[in-house]
């Protein structure tokens, strides 16, 4: 318990922080997934739906699903750039914090904490509104939340890792440009990967988006068959994406603390 | 009885081929306040990160309380209050939010963080702006925050990093105001500075630091008994004459400084040494008398001005 002490502290700072700005970001997690589920969905999806494609199910639920997972992964990503370059270099708020008892594992284990806080109470929210628009059913949209945090989860512990060896923003805006919104694309989201060329498929399942696409789509949508998702087990998916979390949690926490304590 | 709570012995910081600081030694005695005095580089900052151990030490030996900081840095910190050289509050929270914080992350109860509150902001004179966004507070206010905030945990050492750099006289005032207060109230404090009249308004002691090492240490009045005459007499020349007049004035003085825009002349009589001068047919531009400070004994010390 006493090792989840600096880390629980490091919440309730992000919480205290959170009172003064919920209501942007929550309005923007019940309107992004309102615009893109009917945009998507129905608007596309009606012109997907007509057409002869291989889908065995409609494509508002093959794409809200993706873009369930593809939230995870934006929100996840968000959380480990601009508010961790912020700590260490804009506001310095890390300095300050590492002069108490707090460390730098503290600081970024705090984080992933408050990370999970955040991406359930997303995805929940997704998962409602992907319920009322009819694309998935409420018991297993909810029983998607849990993968979908941890979809949210490797990026965060990721990109954290990749911040904190950064020195500016622009590396930030580049790793969205050529990592995040190419993932967003090309990960299964839109479309099942089998439509990729077959050299670049292998690519699109090493990414860790592919993988939290699957494993929401595989929970969300029961009894899906191979037009949809692949025949890899769910435990690859989860055992893929746990690595990857704490691979990066750990290294995040070093290179923090690298930096941090020079 | 004197109690050290920080002993450094042959302490070293070097970053790659940079030697920070080189091999100095100190002994900081419960119940002063103790400073590091010396140009921006010289070292003073990368000390102080070293007591509040998030800079580990490359060389030498270090304790604080008795302490290891580089196996027992929580505890260490757990009884620091620090004042970085820079602000680094919330500026999205409130000043009392931004005192809560840093109460909960020294572990306190949320009832005793709320009494302590109270006490720091009326010692900080900030009462009436408990819940004013720090975002809307002056640089001075800020700076009277971030002392109270490095005092929450009631610490049994207070560090501060060039606590008045960037604020108006006013504000300085106040602040120092509010150190000696603090230091009335029996507080162990470090602070470094670069201005020599923070030094002998506010240490008992102080070390003055030059490229990484200790030139001196003593007490303010002590250092100038000790490096510097009584008296200083400053002469300014009609510009570009200076060289010639230097010469003329050889031996009127126990020492002599020559700066780029002025003369400085150190001595115990300087009616006598202004009559000298006169004697000697040398006429500047304007002459100022005044007793010596720190600021000349760095001079003495290290061939430089504290401030460039």
């Amino acid at each position: 318990m006493t090792a989840l002490r600096g880390p629980m502290r490091v919440v309730e700072s992000e919480l205290l922080g959170y009172k003064r700005t919920w209501r942007g970001t929550a309005i923007s997690s019940f309107v992004n997934p309102l615009l893109f589920l009917t945009a998507m969905g129905l608007g596309l999806g009606s012109l997907v739906d007509s057409g002869d494609g291989d889908l065995n199910i409609g494509y508002l639920a093959f794409v809200a699903t993706g873009l369930m997972a593809a939230s995870a992964m934006q929100n996840g990503a968000s959380d480990g750039a601009f508010p961790v370059m912020a700590g260490i270099k804009w506001r310095k708020s890390f300095e300050g914090a590492i002069a108490t008892p707090i460390s730098p594992a503290d600081i970024v284990v705090g984080r992933f904490l408050w990370s999970i806080v955040r991406l359930t109470f997303v995805l929940v929210v997704f998962g409602s509104i992907a319920t009322l628009l009819d694309a998935m059913e409420f018991i297993p949209a909810m029983k998607a939340v849990p993968p979908g945090v941890l979809t949210g989860l490797a990026f965060t512990t990721a990109v954290t890792a990749f911040t904190v060896t950064r020195e500016d923003e622009t590396s930030l805006s580049t790793l969205f440009r050529f990592g995040i919104i190419p993932l967003f694309l090309f990960s299964g989201t839109f479309f099942p990967i089998s439509q990729l060329p077959d050299f670049l498929q292998p690519v699109a399942y090493a990414t860790p988006l592919f993988h939290g696409v699957e494993l929401v789509r595989k929970f969300a949508l029961p009894g899906v068959d191979s037009t949809v998702v692949t025949s890899i087990p769910v435990w690859v998916h989860l055992a893929y994406l746990t690595i990857l979390t704490a691979v990066s949690l750990y290294l995040a926490s070093r290179w923090l603390d690298k930096r941090l304590r020079k | 009885m004197t109690e050290a709570l920080v002993e450094a012995r042959g302490l070293t910081k070097k970053f790659e081929d940079f030697v920070a600081v080189d091999s100095i030694d100190f002994d900081i005695i419960k119940g002063e306040a103790f400073g590091f005095l010396g140009p921006n580089g010289a070292g003073k900052t990368s000390t102080m990160k070293m007591i509040t151990t998030v800079s580990p030490i490359t060389e030498g030996k270090l304790t604080v309380f008795g302490l290891d900081p580089t196996t027992q840095g929580r505890a260490i910190r757990q009884r620091l209050g620090v004042v970085p050289q820079e602000d680094n509050l919330d500026l999205e929270l409130t000043v009392a939010e931004n005192l809560y914080i840093y109460g909960r992350y020294h572990d306190m109860s949320r009832a005793s963080i709320r009494e302590r509150i109270v006490e720091l902001l009326d010692f900080a004179q900030l009462s009436d702006r408990a819940d004013a966004k720090v975002d809307s507070l002056s640089g001075g206010m800020k700076r009277r925050l971030t002392i109270a905030r490095a005092l929450i945990n009631d610490p049994d050492l207070v560090i501060l990093d060039e606590p008045t750099t960037g604020l108006d006289p006013q504000a300085r005032h106040a602040l120092w105001d509010r150190l000696y207060r603090l230091k009335q109230r029996g507080a162990t404090l470090i602070i470094t500075t670069h201005y020599m009249d923070e030094a002998e308004q506010l240490c008992d002691r102080l070390v003055v630091m030059d490229r990484g090492a200790i030139v001196a240490e003593d007490s303010p009045r002590k250092l100038i008994q000790t490096h510097a005459p009584r008296e200083v007499v400053e002469l300014r020349f009609e510009s570009g004459t200076q060289d010639e007049h230097v010469l003329k004035l050889d031996g009127v003085a126990q020492r002599t400084e020559v700066l780029a825009d002025r003369m400085l002349l150190y001595t115990d009589d300087a009616e006598a040494a202004q009559h000298e001068i006169d004697r000697r047919g040398v006429h500047p531009e304007q002459v100022l008398v005044r007793r010596s400070t720190l600021e000349d004994v760095f001079l003495k010390l290290t061939g430089r001005r504290l401030i460039d």
